[in-house]
C-alpha cells in the first residue's frame, strides 16, 4: 500500500458505509418450495448515521435485522453479503459473530415485557451483557456499568432500581432498561426494532428522543426498523421502504416525505395521521389484508 | 406474604381434619370387628363384649372419632393400661407397638430411598431434558426419548428383579445386600441403597426429562432467550440461565409432590428390595390385616401429600419474582 492510498483511506472514512448489505436474500426453504422473506435487499449505512427501514408487518424488515445478527429463527437461510467496518459479518463462525452480537452490534426489540427475563432483576442483565463481553470484569464493576448505563438512559435512583424486576417497571422504562443494556457495551451500531410500538404516543416521543440523545453523544449508528413513518421521520436521516421483501424506495427523509416516487410509499404516507387531518381522511392501506395470505404475500 | 401464609395453614387444618375423617369412616365401616381379631381362636362372644368394652368399641361413632383424633394430640390409653402416647395414630395389637413408634423406626429407611433417588432422578431428569430441547429432532434427543418410552413402561417390579439379575448375580458390580448400618461400612450400605435408588428413579426421570424438555423447548421460544442471545452470551449460559431456570418453576411443584408422596413410602421398591420402611410395613400390614397400621400409613401419607402441597405452594412463590414482588415503580 503506498502512501498516497492509505491517506486517501484516512482521508475519507466517513465515505465508506459503517454497515454496507449487498443482495440479503433470507429464505426459508421447504420440502416443496423456497419461501424468501427478503429478497436481493441492498443499502449502505454512513458511519454514525441513522436509517429508518419502513415496511408493513411481513415486509421483511425484522428479518433483515436478524439476518444481521445471525439470530434468524432455525429454518432460515440467508444469502448475500452483509460487511460491517470490513468484516464480512456472514462469513464469521458463531464464535466470533458473538463477539460482535450485544458487543458491536446492539438490539432493541420491540415489547419489553416478554424481551426482559422475568427470573432476574434488570441490573443483574444489563451486567450479563458487560460481562460477558469484558473477560475479568468483577461482579461488583459490572454491577457499577449496569447502574452508569441505567442514569445513561435517564433512570432516575437507578442505584436503587439496578435491584428491580422487570416487571416492576412501566413500559417505558422497560424500554430504557434495553437501552440502558445495548448502551452498556458502547456498541458502534444499535439496530432497534420497533422499539416504540408497545408504548403510548408520549413515552413514545421520550424513546425516539432518547434515542437520538444517544446517537449524538456516543457517535453509534442506528437502524430503526418501524411500521409508522412518523416514528422515523425525526430520528433518521435515510428510509428505506420495504414491501413482501423487497425494496420499494430509498432515500433521504425528505425526499420520501416531499416527493415519494413509489405508490407504496405514497400510501404508506397517507395513513399517518395528522393533526390538521379530519378523521375521515384517515387512510388505511387496501391491500395490506389480502397481501398478507400466504400464498400472495410469499415468493414462492 | 404472611396473610397468605396464614390463610394457606388455615386451608391445610381443615383439610388434614377431613382427612382424618374420612379415613376413620372408611375403616370404621369397611373394618371387620377389630375385637374379634384381638381375641383371637378360644373366643367367647362374653370375652369379645368384655374387650369391645375395653377399647371403647361400644360407643357412638363421633365419640370414638374424637378419642381417636384427641389421641393424636394429646395420647391415649387402650384397655386397661396400654398406653400410646401423642400423636397416637393407633395401637397394632399384631405387632404390640404403637404405630408411631412403628413409624418412628421405619421413616429413615424410607427417607434415604426417598431422598437418593430424588437426587438421581432430578440430576438425570434435568440434564436429559436440557440435552434433549437444546438438540431439538436431532438423533440425540430421539434417543432419550426412546428411553424414556422405556423408562415411563417398565414396571418397578420387573427392572428390581433384571437389575438385581443382572447386576448382582451375572455381572456381579454390586455385592448381595447386607442389612448394615451407615455408621458401620458406608460403602456396602451405599450399594445396598443404589439398586432401590436407580429403581425408584427411573421412572420418575424419565417423566422429569419429558416435562423439563418440553418446557425448556417452550423457554427457548421466549422472546428474553432472542434477547439473550442478541447479547452474545454464550449458548450454554443461554441455556441455562434464560431456559432452565424459567422451565424449573413448574418442576419445582411436580416435584414437591412427588417427594412428599414418596416420603409416605414406596411399597413396591422397599418390598421387592426387602427394606424395612414405611412401604414395606403398609404391605406387611394389609397382608395381615392390622388395620391400625394400615390407617396409620393412610394418614401419613394424607399429611404429607397435604403437606407438601403446602410447601409447594410457598415455595413457588418465593422462585417466582412476579408472584414474590409485586409491580411498584
Amino acid at each position: 500500500m503506498t502512501n498516497s492510498q492509505r491517506d486517501q483511506t484516512l482521508d475519507q472514512p466517513a465515505d465508506r458505509p459503517m454497515l454496507s448489505v449487498r443482495d440479503l436474500t433470507v429464505a426459508f426453504p421447504t420440502a416443496k418450495a423456497t419461501n424468501e422473506v427478503v429478497h436481493h435487499l441492498s443499502f449502505d449505512l454512513p458511519p454514525g448515521g441513522a436509517l429508518g427501514i419502513v415496511g408493513e408487518s411481513g415486509s421483511g424488515k425484522s428479518m433483515t435485522s436478524l439476518a444481521i445478527m445471525n439470530l434468524l429463527p432455525p429454518g432460515a437461510t440467508r444469502s448475500g453479503s452483509i460487511v460491517f467496518r470490513d468484516t464480512e459479518l456472514t462469513a464469521l463462525r458463531e464464535p466470533a459473530m458473538r463477539t460482535v452480537r450485544g458487543s458491536r452490534i446492539a438490539m432493541i426489540f420491540q415489547d419489553p415485557l416478554s424481551c426482559l427475563n422475568p427470573y432476574y432483576t434488570v441490573g443483574d442483565q444489563i451486567a450479563e451483557a458487560y460481562r460477558a463481553h469484558r473477560h475479568g470484569v468483577s461482579r461488583r464493576q459490572a454491577h457499577r456499568v449496569a447502574i452508569e448505563s441505567m442514569e445513561r438512559v435517564h433512570i432516575r435512583d437507578a442505584a436503587r432500581r439496578v435491584n428491580y424486576y422487570p416487571h416492576q417497571f412501566s413500559g417505558g422504562m422497560r424500554q430504557r432498561v434495553m437501552i440502558a443494556m445495548a448502551l452498556s457495551m458502547e456498541p458502534e451500531l444499535i439496530i432497534a426494532d420497533e422499539p416504540t410500538t408497545a408504548l403510548d404516543v408520549t413515552v413514545q416521543a421520550q424513546i425516539l428522543g432518547l434515542l437520538t440523545e444517544i446517537r449524538e453523544n456516543t457517535g453509534a449508528g442506528l437502524i430503526l426498523i418501524t411500521h409508522d413513518l412518523a416514528v422515523v421521520s425525526e430520528t433518521t436521516d435515510q428510509i428505506i421502504v420495504m414491501r413482501h421483501g423487497d425494496l420499494v424506495e430509498s432515500g433521504p427523509v425528505e425526499q420520501i416525505f416531499s416527493e415519494p416516487r413509489a405508490d407504496y410509499t405514497r400510501m404508506l404516507l397517507d395513513a399517518v395521521p395528522r393533526i390538521d387531518d379530519a378523521i375521515d381522511d384517515m387512510r388505511t392501506l387496501p391491500s395490506s389484508a389480502a397481501h398478507e395470505t400466504p400464498t400472495e404475500g410469499a415468493r414462492l | 406474604m404472611t396473610r397468605q401464609v396464614l390463610k394457606r395453614l388455615a386451608g391445610m387444618v381443615v383439610v388434614l381434619l377431613l382427612v382424618c375423617l374420612f379415613t376413620y369412616v372408611i375403616f370404621f365401616v369397611l373394618s371387620p370387628d377389630p375385637a374379634v381379631q384381638i381375641c383371637g381362636k378360644n373366643c367367647t362372644p362374653a370375652k369379645i363384649d368384655q374387650i369391645r368394652d375395653n377399647l371403647g368399641l361400644n360407643r357412638p361413632f363421633w365419640a370414638q372419632f374424637w378419642t381417636f383424633l384427641s389421641g393424636l394430640f394429646v395420647g391415649r390409653t387402650y384397655g386397661e393400661g396400654i398406653q400410646c402416647s401423642a400423636p397416637c395414630l393407633g395401637y397394632s395389637f399384631q405387632s404390640s407397638q404403637s404405630v408411631t413408634s412403628m413409624m418412628v423406626q421405619r421413616f429413615p429407611v424410607s427417607l434415604t430411598v426417598a431422598v437418593g433417588a430424588a437426587v438421581l432422578w432430578l440430576l438425570a431428569g434435568l440434564v436429559s431434558g436440557l440435552i434433549g430441547a437444546i438438540n431439538e429432532g436431532k438423533f440425540i434427543d430421539r434417543f432419550i426419548s426412546g428411553l424414556t418410552f422405556a423408562g415411563m413402561s417398565i414396571p418397578n417390579y420387573v427392572l428390581a428383579l433384571v437389575l438385581q439379575f443382572v447386576l448382582v448375580v451375572t455381572l456381579r458390580w454390586l455385592p448381595f445386600p447386607q442389612a448394615v448400618a451407615f455408621g458401620d461400612d458406608p460403602v456396602q450400605w451405599f450399594l445396598n441403597f443404589l439398586m432401590p435408588w436407580i429403581v425408584l428413579a427411573v421412572g420418575y426421570a424419565a417423566s422429569y426429562t419429558r416435562l423439563t424438555r418440553a418446557n425448556v423447548i417452550e423457554a427457548l421460544q421466549e422472546n428474553y432467550v432472542r434477547t439473550a442471545r442478541s447479547k452474545g452470551l454464550r449458548p450454554s449460559v443461554v441455556w441455562r440461565r434464560h431456559a432452565l431456570r424459567p422451565a424449573l418453576t413448574p418442576i419445582v411443584t411436580i416435584f414437591g409432590m412427588d417427594f412428599a408422596g414418596l416420603l409416605g413410602g414406596a411399597v413396591i421398591t422397599e418390598t421387592v428390595f426387602g427394606l424395612n420402611g414405611i412401604g414395606k410395613m403398609a404391605s406387611d400390614a394389609i397382608t395381615k390385616n392390622d388395620q391400625p397400621v394400615i390407617m396409620g400409613v393412610t394418614l401419613l401419607a394424607a399429611f404429607l401429600v397435604v403437606v407438601g402441597n403446602m410447601v409447594v405452594d410457598l415455595v413457588y412463590t418465593a422462585i417466582d419474582p412476579r408472584v414474590r414482588i409485586g409491580a411498584s415503580a
